[in-house]
Protein backbone atom coordinates (compact mmCIF):
# COMPACT_ATOMS: atom_id res chain seq x y z
CA UNK A 1 0.00 0.00 0.00
CA UNK A 2 1.49 3.26 -1.05
CA UNK A 3 1.24 6.04 1.49
CA UNK A 4 0.88 9.11 -0.61
CA UNK A 5 -1.07 11.91 1.05
CA UNK A 6 -3.85 11.38 -1.44
CA UNK A 7 -4.17 7.72 -0.47
CA UNK A 8 -4.04 8.51 3.24
CA UNK A 9 -6.91 10.95 2.90
CA UNK A 10 -8.98 8.67 0.72
CA UNK A 11 -8.39 5.76 3.10
CA UNK A 12 -9.44 7.71 6.15
CA UNK A 13 -12.53 9.25 4.63
CA UNK A 14 -13.85 6.38 2.58
CA UNK A 15 -11.96 3.20 1.67
CA UNK A 16 -10.93 2.36 5.20
CA UNK A 17 -13.46 4.42 7.15
CA UNK A 18 -13.22 3.36 10.78
CA UNK A 19 -16.93 3.07 11.35
CA UNK A 20 -18.14 1.80 7.99
CA UNK A 21 -15.31 -0.58 7.08
CA UNK A 22 -13.16 -1.40 10.08
CA UNK A 23 -16.12 -1.26 12.47
CA UNK A 24 -13.89 0.20 15.17
CA UNK A 25 -14.98 2.61 17.88
CA UNK A 26 -18.55 1.34 17.74
CA UNK A 27 -19.29 2.01 21.40
CA UNK A 28 -19.20 5.82 21.19
CA UNK A 29 -20.47 5.63 17.62
CA UNK A 30 -23.65 3.90 18.72
CA UNK A 31 -24.03 5.57 22.09
CA UNK A 32 -23.83 9.28 21.36
CA UNK A 33 -25.40 9.61 17.94
CA UNK A 34 -28.85 10.41 19.28
CA UNK A 35 -28.63 13.85 17.73
CA UNK A 36 -26.50 15.51 15.08
CA UNK A 37 -24.89 17.93 17.51
CA UNK A 38 -23.86 15.17 19.92
CA UNK A 39 -22.30 13.23 17.07
CA UNK A 40 -20.45 16.27 15.80
CA UNK A 41 -19.17 17.10 19.27
CA UNK A 42 -17.76 13.68 19.95
CA UNK A 43 -16.44 13.39 16.40
CA UNK A 44 -14.45 16.61 16.68
CA UNK A 45 -13.10 15.62 20.09
CA UNK A 46 -11.98 12.29 18.65
CA UNK A 47 -10.45 13.99 15.62
CA UNK A 48 -8.44 16.33 17.82
CA UNK A 49 -7.26 13.39 19.91
CA UNK A 50 -6.29 11.40 16.83
CA UNK A 51 -4.36 14.24 15.24
CA UNK A 52 -2.49 15.02 18.45
CA UNK A 53 -1.77 11.42 19.39
CA UNK A 54 -0.65 10.46 15.87
CA UNK A 55 1.70 13.43 15.75
CA UNK A 56 3.18 12.74 19.18
CA UNK A 57 3.59 9.02 18.56
CA UNK A 58 5.28 9.73 15.26
CA UNK A 59 7.64 12.21 16.95
CA UNK A 60 8.78 9.73 19.60
CA UNK A 61 8.76 6.67 17.36
CA UNK A 62 12.55 6.42 17.20
CA UNK A 63 13.03 6.92 20.96
CA UNK A 64 10.60 4.26 22.15
CA UNK A 65 11.79 0.67 22.26
CA UNK A 66 9.34 -1.76 20.68
CA UNK A 67 8.97 -3.73 23.95
CA UNK A 68 7.36 -0.80 25.77
CA UNK A 69 5.67 0.95 22.89
CA UNK A 70 2.08 0.08 23.86
CA UNK A 71 2.29 1.48 27.42
CA UNK A 72 3.94 4.58 26.04
CA UNK A 73 1.21 5.03 23.44
CA UNK A 74 -1.43 4.58 26.11
CA UNK A 75 0.21 7.23 28.30
CA UNK A 76 0.39 9.66 25.40
CA UNK A 77 -3.22 9.09 24.42
CA UNK A 78 -4.43 9.33 28.01
CA UNK A 79 -2.66 12.65 28.50
CA UNK A 80 -4.12 14.07 25.32
CA UNK A 81 -7.63 12.90 26.17
CA UNK A 82 -7.32 14.45 29.62
CA UNK A 83 -6.35 17.77 28.04
CA UNK A 84 -9.31 17.59 25.67
CA UNK A 85 -11.70 16.56 28.41
CA UNK A 86 -10.67 19.44 30.64
CA UNK A 87 -10.88 21.93 27.77
CA UNK A 88 -14.34 20.75 26.81
CA UNK A 89 -15.42 21.00 30.41
CA UNK A 90 -14.19 24.59 30.38
CA UNK A 91 -15.37 25.81 26.99
CA UNK A 92 -18.29 23.57 26.00
CA UNK A 93 -19.68 22.75 29.40
CA UNK A 94 -23.23 21.87 28.26
CA UNK A 95 -22.01 19.57 25.53
CA UNK A 96 -19.54 18.06 27.97
CA UNK A 97 -22.40 17.23 30.32
CA UNK A 98 -24.43 15.61 27.54
CA UNK A 99 -21.57 13.50 26.18
CA UNK A 100 -20.58 12.62 29.73
CA UNK A 101 -18.52 9.49 30.13
CA UNK A 102 -17.87 9.19 26.40
CA UNK A 103 -15.35 12.02 26.42
CA UNK A 104 -12.92 10.31 28.84
CA UNK A 105 -13.74 7.05 27.11
CA UNK A 106 -12.17 8.35 23.90
CA UNK A 107 -9.00 6.99 25.49
CA UNK A 108 -10.31 3.47 25.05
CA UNK A 109 -11.44 4.04 21.48
CA UNK A 110 -9.54 1.35 19.60
CA UNK A 111 -9.29 3.58 16.54
CA UNK A 112 -6.78 5.80 18.32
CA UNK A 113 -4.37 3.18 19.59
CA UNK A 114 -4.92 1.34 16.32
CA UNK A 115 -3.72 4.28 14.24
CA UNK A 116 -0.85 4.91 16.64
CA UNK A 117 0.35 1.33 16.39
CA UNK A 118 -0.43 0.61 12.75
CA UNK A 119 0.41 3.94 11.17
CA UNK A 120 1.90 6.72 13.25
CA UNK A 121 4.68 4.63 14.79
CA UNK A 122 6.05 3.87 11.32
CA UNK A 123 5.54 7.10 9.44
CA UNK A 124 7.00 10.61 9.44
CA UNK A 125 5.20 13.34 11.34
CA UNK A 126 3.48 15.00 8.39
CA UNK A 127 1.84 11.82 7.19
CA UNK A 128 0.88 10.76 10.70
CA UNK A 129 -0.84 14.09 11.26
CA UNK A 130 -2.74 13.90 7.97
CA UNK A 131 -3.73 10.32 8.73
CA UNK A 132 -5.05 11.32 12.13
CA UNK A 133 -7.08 14.14 10.63
CA UNK A 134 -8.42 12.03 7.77
CA UNK A 135 -9.44 9.12 10.00
CA UNK A 136 -10.94 11.52 12.51
CA UNK A 137 -12.92 13.44 9.91
CA UNK A 138 -14.13 10.20 8.37
CA UNK A 139 -15.33 9.11 11.81
CA UNK A 140 -16.91 12.51 12.44
CA UNK A 141 -18.79 12.46 9.14
CA UNK A 142 -20.23 9.07 9.99
CA UNK A 143 -21.24 10.27 13.46
CA UNK A 144 -22.90 13.33 11.95
CA UNK A 145 -24.80 11.38 9.30
CA UNK A 146 -25.94 8.73 11.76
CA UNK A 147 -26.82 11.40 14.34
CA UNK A 148 -28.82 13.36 11.76
CA UNK A 149 -30.64 10.22 10.65
CA UNK A 150 -31.57 9.25 14.18
CA UNK A 151 -32.53 12.79 15.12
CA UNK A 152 -34.81 13.19 12.11
CA UNK A 153 -36.56 9.86 12.61
CA UNK A 154 -36.53 9.91 16.38
CA UNK A 155 -37.47 13.49 17.12
CA UNK A 156 -38.36 15.06 13.78
CA UNK A 157 -35.78 17.80 14.31
CA UNK A 158 -32.30 18.68 13.10
CA UNK A 159 -29.60 20.76 14.82
CA UNK A 160 -31.40 20.58 18.15
CA UNK A 161 -29.37 22.08 21.00
CA UNK A 162 -26.82 23.51 18.57
CA UNK A 163 -26.12 26.26 21.13
CA UNK A 164 -24.07 23.74 23.10
CA UNK A 165 -21.42 23.93 20.40
CA UNK A 166 -21.95 27.18 18.57
CA UNK A 167 -22.97 29.52 21.35
CA UNK A 168 -26.21 31.33 22.13
CA UNK A 169 -26.71 32.53 18.56
CA UNK A 170 -27.36 28.95 17.50
CA UNK A 171 -30.15 28.37 20.00
CA UNK A 172 -32.85 28.74 17.35
CA UNK A 173 -31.09 26.76 14.62
CA UNK A 174 -33.30 23.79 15.39
CA UNK A 175 -35.23 22.73 12.30
CA UNK A 176 -38.61 21.14 12.86
CA UNK A 177 -39.22 19.02 9.81
CA UNK A 178 -42.92 18.44 10.27
CA UNK A 179 -45.35 20.21 12.50
CA UNK A 180 -46.99 17.44 14.45
CA UNK A 181 -44.45 14.65 14.70
CA UNK A 182 -44.91 11.96 17.33
CA UNK A 183 -41.31 10.84 17.36
CA UNK A 184 -40.19 7.28 16.88
CA UNK A 185 -38.58 6.12 20.08
CA UNK A 186 -36.86 3.19 18.40
CA UNK A 187 -34.52 5.43 16.45
CA UNK A 188 -33.37 7.14 19.64
CA UNK A 189 -32.84 3.86 21.51
CA UNK A 190 -29.76 1.65 20.93
CA UNK A 191 -31.45 -0.64 18.36
CA UNK A 192 -31.98 2.40 16.16
CA UNK A 193 -28.24 3.07 16.22
CA UNK A 194 -27.45 -0.49 15.14
CA UNK A 195 -30.08 -0.44 12.40
CA UNK A 196 -28.93 2.95 11.16
CA UNK A 197 -25.28 1.90 11.08
CA UNK A 198 -26.18 -1.32 9.26
CA UNK A 199 -28.09 0.61 6.62
CA UNK A 200 -25.23 3.09 6.18
CA UNK A 201 -22.74 0.22 5.71
CA UNK A 202 -25.06 -1.32 3.14
CA UNK A 203 -25.30 2.03 1.36
CA UNK A 204 -21.51 2.37 1.25
CA UNK A 205 -21.09 -1.14 -0.15
CA UNK A 206 -23.77 -0.40 -2.72
CA UNK A 207 -22.01 2.79 -3.83
CA UNK A 208 -18.66 0.97 -3.99
CA UNK A 209 -20.14 -1.74 -6.17
CA UNK A 210 -21.76 0.75 -8.50
CA UNK A 211 -18.45 2.57 -8.90
CA UNK A 212 -16.63 -0.67 -9.60
CA UNK A 213 -19.17 -1.60 -12.24
CA UNK A 214 -18.86 1.80 -13.83
CA UNK A 215 -15.09 1.51 -13.87
CA UNK A 216 -15.31 -1.95 -15.43
CA UNK A 217 -17.74 -0.79 -18.09
CA UNK A 218 -15.56 2.07 -19.27
CA UNK A 219 -12.02 0.71 -19.60
CA UNK A 220 -11.29 2.82 -22.69
CA UNK A 221 -11.23 6.07 -20.76
CA UNK A 222 -9.16 4.66 -17.90
CA UNK A 223 -7.24 7.45 -16.20
CA UNK A 224 -4.31 5.06 -15.62
CA UNK A 225 -2.59 4.45 -18.95
CA UNK A 226 -0.24 1.86 -17.41
CA UNK A 227 -3.13 -0.52 -16.77
CA UNK A 228 -4.36 -0.42 -20.34
CA UNK B 1 -35.52 -38.43 -13.42
CA UNK B 2 -39.26 -39.00 -13.25
CA UNK B 3 -40.77 -42.03 -11.53
CA UNK B 4 -44.17 -43.10 -12.87
CA UNK B 5 -45.25 -44.12 -9.36
CA UNK B 6 -43.45 -42.80 -6.32
CA UNK B 7 -42.32 -45.22 -3.64
CA UNK B 8 -44.42 -45.54 -0.51
CA UNK B 9 -45.84 -44.03 1.63
CA UNK B 10 -48.58 -43.14 -0.83
CA UNK B 11 -50.00 -40.31 1.17
CA UNK B 12 -50.81 -36.80 0.10
CA UNK B 13 -48.16 -34.57 1.64
CA UNK B 14 -48.44 -30.92 2.46
CA UNK B 15 -45.27 -29.89 0.75
CA UNK B 16 -45.89 -26.59 -0.84
CA UNK B 17 -45.57 -23.28 0.85
CA UNK B 18 -48.60 -21.58 -0.62
CA UNK B 19 -50.91 -24.46 0.33
CA UNK B 20 -49.53 -24.42 3.86
CA UNK B 21 -50.02 -20.66 4.11
CA UNK B 22 -53.58 -20.93 2.78
CA UNK B 23 -54.42 -23.49 5.44
CA UNK B 24 -52.92 -21.36 8.19
CA UNK B 25 -54.98 -18.40 7.01
CA UNK B 26 -58.10 -20.54 6.93
CA UNK B 27 -57.38 -21.61 10.50
CA UNK B 28 -57.02 -17.95 11.50
CA UNK B 29 -60.53 -17.20 10.25
CA UNK B 30 -62.50 -18.04 13.43
CA UNK B 31 -60.16 -15.92 15.56
CA UNK B 32 -60.32 -13.10 13.04
CA UNK B 33 -64.13 -13.14 13.06
CA UNK B 34 -64.17 -13.19 16.86
CA UNK B 35 -61.86 -10.16 16.94
CA UNK B 36 -64.11 -8.35 14.46
CA UNK B 37 -67.18 -9.15 16.52
CA UNK B 38 -65.71 -8.01 19.82
CA UNK B 39 -63.63 -5.02 18.72
CA UNK B 40 -65.47 -3.66 15.73
CA UNK B 41 -64.46 -2.02 12.48
CA UNK B 42 -60.98 -1.04 13.57
CA UNK B 43 -59.89 -4.67 13.27
CA UNK B 44 -61.00 -4.67 9.63
CA UNK B 45 -58.99 -1.51 8.91
CA UNK B 46 -55.94 -3.04 10.53
CA UNK B 47 -56.34 -6.20 8.47
CA UNK B 48 -56.68 -4.23 5.24
CA UNK B 49 -53.83 -1.83 5.97
CA UNK B 50 -51.46 -4.58 7.07
CA UNK B 51 -52.13 -6.99 4.22
CA UNK B 52 -52.03 -4.30 1.52
CA UNK B 53 -48.82 -2.84 2.93
CA UNK B 54 -47.32 -6.31 3.27
CA UNK B 55 -48.06 -7.20 -0.36
CA UNK B 56 -46.81 -3.86 -1.68
CA UNK B 57 -43.64 -3.97 0.41
CA UNK B 58 -42.94 -7.58 -0.52
CA UNK B 59 -43.41 -6.83 -4.23
CA UNK B 60 -41.19 -3.78 -4.06
CA UNK B 61 -38.43 -5.60 -2.18
CA UNK B 62 -38.56 -8.63 -4.50
CA UNK B 63 -38.32 -6.32 -7.49
CA UNK B 64 -35.46 -4.43 -5.87
CA UNK B 65 -33.60 -7.65 -5.10
CA UNK B 66 -34.17 -9.01 -8.60
CA UNK B 67 -36.29 -11.97 -7.47
CA UNK B 68 -39.48 -13.23 -9.05
CA UNK B 69 -42.27 -11.02 -7.82
CA UNK B 70 -45.06 -13.35 -8.89
CA UNK B 71 -43.77 -16.47 -7.13
CA UNK B 72 -42.73 -14.47 -4.10
CA UNK B 73 -46.14 -12.91 -3.65
CA UNK B 74 -47.97 -16.08 -4.63
CA UNK B 75 -46.65 -18.11 -1.72
CA UNK B 76 -48.81 -16.06 0.65
CA UNK B 77 -46.15 -15.68 3.31
CA UNK B 78 -46.22 -11.87 3.17
CA UNK B 79 -50.00 -11.94 3.39
CA UNK B 80 -49.81 -14.15 6.47
CA UNK B 81 -47.26 -11.87 8.13
CA UNK B 82 -49.61 -8.94 7.50
CA UNK B 83 -52.57 -10.83 8.96
CA UNK B 84 -50.69 -11.91 12.09
CA UNK B 85 -49.45 -8.40 12.74
CA UNK B 86 -52.90 -6.91 12.13
CA UNK B 87 -54.44 -9.26 14.68
CA UNK B 88 -51.95 -8.10 17.33
CA UNK B 89 -52.56 -4.38 16.88
CA UNK B 90 -55.01 -2.22 18.82
CA UNK B 91 -58.09 -1.60 16.64
CA UNK B 92 -58.24 2.16 17.15
CA UNK B 93 -54.59 2.86 16.36
CA UNK B 94 -54.01 5.56 13.74
CA UNK B 95 -53.51 4.26 10.18
CA UNK B 96 -49.75 4.76 10.15
CA UNK B 97 -49.24 2.30 13.01
CA UNK B 98 -50.09 -0.82 10.95
CA UNK B 99 -48.29 0.64 7.94
CA UNK B 100 -45.00 1.32 9.74
CA UNK B 101 -45.13 -2.00 11.58
CA UNK B 102 -45.76 -3.99 8.41
CA UNK B 103 -43.10 -2.12 6.47
CA UNK B 104 -40.59 -2.90 9.17
CA UNK B 105 -41.68 -6.54 9.33
CA UNK B 106 -41.43 -7.16 5.59
CA UNK B 107 -38.57 -4.88 4.56
CA UNK B 108 -36.19 -5.21 7.51
CA UNK B 109 -37.11 -8.38 9.38
CA UNK B 110 -37.84 -10.50 6.32
CA UNK B 111 -36.34 -9.28 3.06
CA UNK B 112 -33.13 -7.68 4.34
CA UNK B 113 -32.29 -10.98 6.03
CA UNK B 114 -32.72 -12.80 2.73
CA UNK B 115 -36.45 -13.32 2.30
CA UNK B 116 -38.67 -16.29 3.04
CA UNK B 117 -36.77 -19.05 4.80
CA UNK B 118 -33.81 -16.93 5.85
CA UNK B 119 -35.29 -14.65 8.49
CA UNK B 120 -34.05 -15.57 11.97
CA UNK B 121 -36.85 -13.63 13.65
CA UNK B 122 -40.59 -13.86 13.19
CA UNK B 123 -41.31 -10.82 10.97
CA UNK B 124 -44.76 -10.05 12.37
CA UNK B 125 -43.42 -10.04 15.93
CA UNK B 126 -40.48 -7.81 14.96
CA UNK B 127 -43.00 -5.37 13.53
CA UNK B 128 -45.07 -5.54 16.69
CA UNK B 129 -42.09 -5.00 19.00
CA UNK B 130 -40.87 -2.04 16.94
CA UNK B 131 -44.30 -0.48 17.31
CA UNK B 132 -44.73 -1.12 21.02
CA UNK B 133 -41.23 0.17 21.77
CA UNK B 134 -41.57 3.23 19.53
CA UNK B 135 -45.19 4.26 19.99
CA UNK B 136 -46.30 3.09 23.44
CA UNK B 137 -49.20 5.54 23.57
CA UNK B 138 -50.82 4.61 20.26
CA UNK B 139 -50.40 0.92 21.06
CA UNK B 140 -52.83 1.16 23.97
CA UNK B 141 -55.84 2.23 21.88
CA UNK B 142 -57.97 -0.83 22.53
CA UNK B 143 -61.72 -0.22 22.86
CA UNK B 144 -63.69 -2.10 25.50
CA UNK B 145 -64.96 -5.32 23.90
CA UNK B 146 -68.56 -5.58 22.74
CA UNK B 147 -70.91 -5.93 25.69
CA UNK B 148 -68.65 -4.06 28.11
CA UNK B 149 -69.02 -0.34 28.71
CA UNK B 150 -70.11 1.90 25.84
CA UNK B 151 -71.19 0.58 22.46
CA UNK B 152 -68.46 0.08 19.84
CA UNK B 153 -67.87 2.97 17.45
CA UNK B 154 -69.89 2.78 14.23
CA UNK B 155 -68.12 2.41 10.87
CA UNK B 156 -67.95 6.10 9.90
CA UNK B 157 -66.66 7.20 13.30
CA UNK B 158 -63.96 4.51 13.31
CA UNK B 159 -62.95 5.49 9.79
CA UNK B 160 -62.57 9.15 10.77
CA UNK B 161 -60.66 8.27 13.93
CA UNK B 162 -58.22 5.88 12.26
CA UNK B 163 -57.51 7.86 9.10
CA UNK B 164 -57.97 11.47 10.18
CA UNK B 165 -57.48 11.28 13.92
CA UNK B 166 -60.88 12.94 14.46
CA UNK B 167 -62.72 11.84 17.58
CA UNK B 168 -66.51 11.49 17.53
CA UNK B 169 -68.31 14.52 18.99
CA UNK B 170 -68.34 14.59 22.77
CA UNK B 171 -65.87 11.72 23.15
CA UNK B 172 -62.29 11.64 24.35
CA UNK B 173 -59.66 9.00 23.69
CA UNK B 174 -60.13 7.85 27.27
CA UNK B 175 -63.89 7.43 26.88
CA UNK B 176 -63.67 5.20 23.81
CA UNK B 177 -60.73 3.07 24.91
CA UNK B 178 -60.34 0.76 27.88
CA UNK B 179 -57.58 -1.17 29.56
CA UNK B 180 -57.10 -4.68 28.23
CA UNK B 181 -57.56 -7.34 30.92
CA UNK B 182 -53.80 -7.87 31.07
CA UNK B 183 -53.31 -4.13 31.52
CA UNK B 184 -55.96 -4.09 34.23
CA UNK B 185 -54.30 -7.02 35.99
CA UNK B 186 -50.88 -5.37 35.87
CA UNK B 187 -52.22 -2.04 37.16
CA UNK B 188 -54.35 -3.76 39.81
CA UNK B 189 -51.48 -5.79 41.22
CA UNK B 190 -49.37 -2.64 41.16
CA UNK B 191 -51.94 -1.04 43.50
CA UNK B 192 -51.92 -4.15 45.74
CA UNK B 193 -55.48 -5.06 44.77
CA UNK B 194 -56.29 -8.72 45.19
CA UNK B 195 -57.05 -10.94 42.22
CA UNK B 196 -60.71 -11.22 43.22
CA UNK B 197 -61.02 -7.42 43.37
CA UNK B 198 -59.40 -7.08 39.97
CA UNK B 199 -61.61 -9.67 38.30
CA UNK B 200 -64.75 -8.06 39.72
CA UNK B 201 -64.42 -5.50 36.91
CA UNK B 202 -66.71 -6.06 33.90
CA UNK B 203 -63.57 -6.33 31.75
CA UNK B 204 -63.13 -9.87 33.03
CA UNK B 205 -65.09 -12.92 31.97
CA UNK B 206 -65.40 -16.45 33.25
CA UNK B 207 -61.93 -17.62 32.22
CA UNK B 208 -59.94 -14.68 30.91
CA UNK B 209 -60.92 -11.21 29.80
CA UNK B 210 -64.44 -10.55 28.57
CA UNK B 211 -64.41 -11.13 24.82
CA UNK B 212 -60.76 -12.12 24.92
CA UNK B 213 -61.62 -15.60 26.19
CA UNK B 214 -63.79 -16.20 23.13
CA UNK B 215 -61.17 -14.81 20.80
CA UNK B 216 -58.62 -17.12 22.38
CA UNK B 217 -61.03 -20.04 22.17
CA UNK B 218 -61.49 -19.33 18.45
CA UNK B 219 -57.74 -19.33 17.89
CA UNK B 220 -57.53 -22.54 19.89
CA UNK B 221 -60.14 -24.12 17.62
CA UNK B 222 -58.25 -23.00 14.51
CA UNK B 223 -55.03 -24.30 16.01
CA UNK B 224 -56.50 -27.70 16.80
CA UNK B 225 -57.77 -27.92 13.22
CA UNK B 226 -54.24 -27.20 11.97
CA UNK B 227 -52.87 -29.90 14.26
CA UNK B 228 -55.40 -32.38 12.93
CA UNK B 229 -54.50 -31.49 9.33
CA UNK B 230 -50.82 -31.85 10.09
CA UNK B 231 -50.13 -28.23 9.20
CA UNK B 232 -48.23 -27.76 12.45
CA UNK B 233 -46.64 -30.23 14.86
CA UNK B 234 -47.99 -30.64 18.38
CA UNK B 235 -44.75 -29.98 20.27
CA UNK B 236 -44.58 -26.19 20.17
CA UNK B 237 -48.17 -25.27 21.11
CA UNK B 238 -48.33 -27.98 23.77
CA UNK B 239 -45.04 -26.83 25.26
CA UNK B 240 -46.00 -23.15 25.20
CA UNK B 241 -49.38 -23.68 26.84
CA UNK B 242 -48.07 -26.40 29.15
CA UNK B 243 -45.19 -24.29 30.45
CA UNK B 244 -47.43 -21.27 30.95
CA UNK B 245 -50.03 -23.36 32.77
CA UNK B 246 -47.56 -25.34 34.89
CA UNK B 247 -45.58 -22.27 35.89
CA UNK B 248 -48.61 -20.15 36.80
CA UNK B 249 -50.17 -22.89 38.95
CA UNK B 250 -47.85 -22.93 42.00
CA UNK B 251 -47.84 -19.12 42.23
CA UNK B 252 -51.64 -18.98 42.08
CA UNK B 253 -51.97 -21.87 44.52
CA UNK B 254 -49.60 -20.28 47.01
CA UNK B 255 -51.04 -16.78 46.77
CA UNK B 256 -54.34 -16.61 44.95
CA UNK B 257 -54.66 -12.92 45.80
CA UNK B 258 -51.39 -11.77 44.37
CA UNK B 259 -51.21 -13.71 41.11
CA UNK B 260 -53.44 -14.15 38.09
CA UNK B 261 -55.09 -17.54 37.65
CA UNK B 262 -53.59 -20.09 35.24
CA UNK B 263 -56.73 -20.17 33.10
CA UNK B 264 -56.64 -16.39 32.86
CA UNK B 265 -53.13 -16.64 31.43
CA UNK B 266 -54.22 -19.24 28.89
CA UNK B 267 -57.28 -17.27 27.74
CA UNK B 268 -56.00 -13.68 27.72
CA UNK B 269 -54.01 -11.52 25.41
CA UNK B 270 -52.17 -13.24 22.61
CA UNK B 271 -51.67 -16.63 24.29
CA UNK B 272 -53.52 -18.85 21.82
CA UNK B 273 -52.61 -16.78 18.77
CA UNK B 274 -48.98 -16.96 19.88
CA UNK B 275 -48.93 -20.64 20.76
CA UNK B 276 -50.55 -21.94 17.57
CA UNK B 277 -49.88 -19.35 14.90
CA UNK B 278 -46.82 -17.32 15.83
CA UNK B 279 -44.49 -19.63 17.75
CA UNK B 280 -45.01 -22.35 15.13
CA UNK B 281 -43.57 -20.28 12.28
CA UNK B 282 -41.49 -22.98 10.55
CA UNK B 283 -38.70 -20.59 9.58
CA UNK B 284 -37.82 -18.98 12.88
CA UNK B 285 -38.76 -21.80 15.31
CA UNK B 286 -36.63 -24.74 16.41
CA UNK B 287 -36.95 -27.67 14.02
CA UNK B 288 -36.01 -30.87 15.85
CA UNK B 289 -38.84 -32.65 17.73
CA UNK B 290 -37.13 -32.37 21.12
CA UNK B 291 -35.92 -28.89 20.30
CA UNK B 292 -39.48 -27.76 19.62
CA UNK B 293 -40.45 -28.79 23.13
CA UNK B 294 -37.63 -26.74 24.66
CA UNK B 295 -38.37 -23.83 22.35
CA UNK B 296 -42.08 -23.83 23.19
CA UNK B 297 -41.46 -24.24 26.90
CA UNK B 298 -39.06 -21.30 26.79
CA UNK B 299 -41.76 -19.14 25.24
CA UNK B 300 -44.32 -20.22 27.84
CA UNK B 301 -41.96 -19.45 30.72
CA UNK B 302 -40.94 -16.08 29.27
CA UNK B 303 -44.57 -15.07 28.66
CA UNK B 304 -45.35 -15.76 32.31
CA UNK B 305 -42.25 -13.94 33.55
CA UNK B 306 -42.90 -10.87 31.39
CA UNK B 307 -46.60 -10.72 32.22
CA UNK B 308 -46.03 -11.13 35.94
CA UNK B 309 -42.85 -9.16 36.62
CA UNK B 310 -42.02 -7.42 33.35
CA UNK B 311 -42.70 -3.90 32.19
CA UNK B 312 -45.21 -4.79 29.47
CA UNK B 313 -48.69 -6.23 30.03
CA UNK B 314 -48.26 -9.00 27.45
CA UNK B 315 -45.04 -10.77 26.59
CA UNK B 316 -45.78 -13.07 23.66
CA UNK B 317 -43.90 -11.00 21.09
CA UNK B 318 -40.81 -10.57 23.25
CA UNK B 319 -40.85 -14.22 24.29
CA UNK B 320 -41.07 -15.41 20.68
CA UNK B 321 -38.23 -13.15 19.55
CA UNK B 322 -35.99 -14.21 22.44
CA UNK B 323 -36.58 -17.87 21.71
CA UNK B 324 -36.07 -17.25 17.96
CA UNK B 325 -32.62 -16.13 18.98
CA UNK B 326 -32.10 -19.35 20.92
CA UNK B 327 -33.53 -21.64 18.23
CA UNK B 328 -30.25 -22.43 16.40
CA UNK B 329 -28.57 -23.37 19.69
CA UNK B 330 -31.53 -25.51 20.70
CA UNK B 331 -31.40 -27.29 17.35
CA UNK B 332 -27.68 -27.86 17.75
CA UNK B 333 -28.10 -29.61 21.11
CA UNK B 334 -31.20 -31.63 20.22
CA UNK B 335 -30.19 -33.13 16.91
CA UNK B 336 -31.90 -36.51 16.60
CA UNK B 337 -29.70 -39.59 16.52
CA UNK B 338 -28.92 -40.59 12.97
CA UNK B 339 -30.26 -44.06 12.19
CA UNK B 340 -27.50 -46.62 12.56
CA UNK B 341 -25.32 -44.37 14.70
CA UNK B 342 -24.99 -44.32 18.47
CA UNK B 343 -25.21 -41.23 20.60
CA UNK B 344 -21.64 -40.40 21.34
Amino acid sequence: MSTSYRNIIRDGLWTNNTGLVQLLGLCPLLAVTGTLVNGLGLGLATTATLAASNTTVSLVRKLVRPEVRIPVFVLIIASIVTIIELSMNAFFHDLYKVLGIFIPLIVTNCVIIGRAEAFASRQPVGKALVDGLAIGIGFTLLLVVLGALREIIGHGTLFAQAHMMFGEAARDWTLHLTGNYHGMLLAVLPPGAFLGLGLLIALKNHIDRRMEQRAAQAPAVSPHPETA
Amino acid sequence: MEFPARPSPHLPVVNDVSRLMRQVMLALLPGMLAMLWYFGWGVLFNLLLCTLTALAAEAAMLQFRGKGVRTGLGDGSALLTGLLLALSLPPLAPWWIPVIGTLFAIVVAKQLYGGLGYNPFNPAMVGFVVLIVSFPLQMTLWPAPRGVGEALLPFADTLRLVFAGVLPAGETLDSITAATPLDAAKTGFGLFDTWSEITASPLFGALGGAGWEWINAAYLAGGLWMLRRGVIQWQIPVAVLGALFVLSNPFFAADSDGFASPLFHLFSGATMLGAFFIATDPVSAATTPRGRLWYGAGIGVLVYLIRTWGGYPDGVAFAVLLMNMAAPTIDYYTRPRVFGHRDS
